[in-house]
């Protein structure tokens, strides 16, 4: 593990000095272009300044800050003894000295993330949403991820070179809008001095001013992107157990609700980026994942789901398959050649709960009575391909609904449909045995409906193959033809 | 000839300067692979004790559920007592020893699953998922102790720190197994 935080070191001092170079350089640019004769002095100076000011906020308050944006609070073995003890798990796994702190957001989205300038300070925070839908093997991925920021020492590298890009961005603003406010021209009349910088100084400092946010965001993302498939792959390493991490992307993906509190220093933290959800859900279109720091969640899925080992070596293979892309993991890292077996998925799939496991149970309970009185109450349940059931009302008035997972479209059964041909009414309703059985005849090939004799409502998908169906509620059977 | 002679000693002794500390950071690193194998060392023994501590509860309040199971309890209170006597042994033995756990206990949990309001107990439940994250804790405590152990113990073959290893006498590390009977079983996952 060791050798990988030294490569990430290595790598994060290279971004650092050059974010560090550009901010200098930009800083050296505008004073140079304001001031005479030791402007270019002055500016790198205040730019350095600057950035280091920022740097020690936060390095010695930054987590507290960025737990308070994220309003999450702290909870301990007795509160919720099941995320403690998977958070307890993945630091012994990670044979991380100290146990990292423990919060919960309160928030229905599902997302998680670390925090830990200091590695001695270091705390990870999961969101009560994914408390709710994750099983036990899959909270442990998620968990296993942020454990691997905190190890891999990303969480200082995002945080550090987060500073230096935030004080690049501001600084080319602040002078563009300046030029563009005076005009360029007047500055020398605005300051009185009579000695003026070169014209071509001027022209430098203006087109870096524009390229140096882009050039700095390029080197950021590209970094921050590839720790994200670090962790992946880290935490593979430390829970064997890629599936646990894959369905918990999954399910991270299509969470319905986004987050609430977070801002744009924080937002690189998560597990997955929460600015990539719109208010309503939605996900932002294409463009905007060139700007994302984190990659594509469904690559990140598949790499995972393809994995065959849990070593590096097994990662960094599917990784180059995937991706087309060639080395992720140091050679440092790959050197250990045996293999790494998965394990055996744990046999606990219920979610964890906020509160005590009580809590999930009761959870399921209320939403399978919800199902009942749903149905009883005219709703349709269709199953999407993609494995989702959707509640409908039937009185939706509508032939199709999009899928909210996946965006298949969906047919809607017509209620009006069919009539189900009944046998002579006389006998005895008491006893179904004796009475004709009852037929149903298909008039098409789409969704048609009808009532069973007792009155509830059967549904026959396109797809009905059968020359029978059960009634779910009287328990006649019904032959189709 | 003075002059040729001064520059070969201040050589000389460049050389042997550069060589002792050269040594001194190989026998450091050295150290430092030891501590960490040490220290995995006792993780595992730290949790291996949670097990331990855990049975007694398990097997108090499985018991008013599961009255005629009685060969079921003997085999992990045995198996637990034999543990705990194999406790300050070498790898291989506390190993083999925790095997016999681990085996009574998983026999013991698929007993579990005909008592269905045993598994509906709360204070069960409780210790179910204590007894979950014990296990993990082991499996993954075991993992980072083996890491270490493959670290150290390629130092100690591989040239140079082999001699610095030799001279200080750093002994290999044993490693430690714990024949997981859900790992053996484990499908195998094909693509």
């Amino acid at each position: 593990m060791w050798e990988l935080i030294e490569s990430n070191k290595r790598r994060s001092q290279w971004i650092f000095f050059a974010l560090f170079l550009i901010l200098a350089v930009l800083g050296g640019l505008i004073g140079a272009s304001f001031i005479e004769p030791y402007g270019a002095w002055w500016g790198v100076g205040i730019a350095v300044a600057f950035a280091l000011i920022l740097g020690a906020v936060a390095y010695w308050a930054g987590d507290d800050i960025v737990m308070s944006v994220g309003r999450a609070t702290r909870i301990n073995k007795e509160t919720s003894p099941q995320l403690y003890n998977i958070v307890e798990e993945m630091q012994i796994a990670a044979g991380f000295g100290r146990m990292p702190e423990v919060y919960i957001v309160a928030d229905d989205a599902m997302n998680a993330f670390a925090t830990g300038v200091r590695p001695e300070k270091s705390a990870i925070a999961v969101t009560a949403g994914l408390l709710d839908h994750l099983s036990r093997d899959e909270l442990q991925g998620v968990v296993a991820h942020e454990m691997s920021h905190i190890v891999n020492r990303d969480v200082l590298f995002m945080t550090f070179s987060g500073v230096l890009l935030g004080s690049i961005t501001m600084l080319s603003e602040g002078f563009l809008r300046g030029f563009a406010f005076t005009g360029g021209g007047s500055r020398r009349s605005r300051l009185g001095s009579s000695s003026r910088s070169h014209p071509a100084i001027m022209i430098a400092a203006l087109v870096f001013a524009l390229l140096a946010p882009l050039l700095a965001r390029i080197f950021y993302f590209a970094v921050s992107r590839k720790r994200e498939y670090l962790a992946d792959a880290t935490a593979v390493r430390l829970t064997r157990y890629p599936e646990g991490l894959a369905s918990a992307l999954e399910k991270l993906a299509v969470g319905p609700m986004s987050l609430e509190h977070y801002n744009r220093f924080t937002a690189p933290l998560f597990i997955v980026d929460p600015q990539e959800t719109g208010p309503d859900g939605a996900r932002k279109s294409a463009l905007f994942s060139a700007g994302s720091t984190h990659p594509p969640v469904h690559e990140r899925i598949q790499i995972l789901r393809k994995l065959s080992g849990a070593g590096f070596r097994d990662y960094q293979s599917v990784f180059m398959k995937v991706k087309k892309e060639a080395e992720l993991i140091p050679d440092r890292m790959l050197r250990d050649k045996s293999a790494v077996p998965l394990r055996a998925p744990s046999s606990d799939a219920s979610p964890v709960g906020a509160g005590p496991e009580k809590m999930a149970a009761k959870m399921d309970k209320l939403r399978d009575i919800g199902n009942i009185l749903m149905a009883t109450g005219g709703f349709l349940f269709l199953p999407c391909e993609c494995g989702l059931r959707m509640k409908v009302p039937q009185t939706l008035g509508k032939t199709s609904v999009p899928c909210p997972r996946c965006g298949r479209i969906l047919i809607l059964p017509s209620v009006t449909a069919g009539v189900v041909h009944l046998g002579s009414e006389a006998k005895k309703k008491d006893d179904p045995t004796d009475e004709p059985p009852s037929v149903y005849e298909r008039k098409s090939d789409g969704w048609e409906s009808f009532s069973c004799r007792c009155g509830y409502p059967i549904h026959l998908s396109p797809l009905f193959r059968s020359t029978a169906v059960t009634c779910r509620n009287c328990g006649r059977s019904i032959d189709i033809r | 000839m003075v002059w040729s002679i001064l520059v070969f000693l201040a050589l000389l002794v460049a050389v042997v300067v550069g060589v002792f500390l050269f040594g001194v950071a190989i026998y450091n690193g050295l150290v430092g692979f030891r501590n960490r194998v040490k220290n995995g060392w006792s993780q595992i023994d730290v949790q291996l004790k949670r097990r331990h501590d855990l049975i007694p509860n398990l097997v108090e309040t499985a018991k008013g559920y599961m009255q005629h199971e009685r060969e079921t309890f003997i085999r992990v209170t045995e198996a637990r007592a034999k543990a705990m006597g194999a406790g300050a042994g070498s790898p291989r033995e506390v190993g083999q020893a925790e095997t016999g756990l681990s085996d009574a206990l998983a026999k013991f949990l698929l007993t579990v699953e005909n008592y269905p309001e045993l598994k509906a107990n709360e204070n069960f439940l409780r210790l179910q998922e204590e007894l979950t994250s014990t296990e993990n804790r082991i499996a993954y405590a075991r993992q980072a102790y083996n890491d270490d152990v493959l670290l150290l113990n390629n130092k100690i073959e591989m040239f140079p720190s082999n001699i610095v290893a030799g001279m200080f006498q750093f002994h290999k590390a044993e490693f430690f197994q714990i024949e997981d009977v859900t790992e053996r079983k484990a499908p195998q996952v094909k693509f």
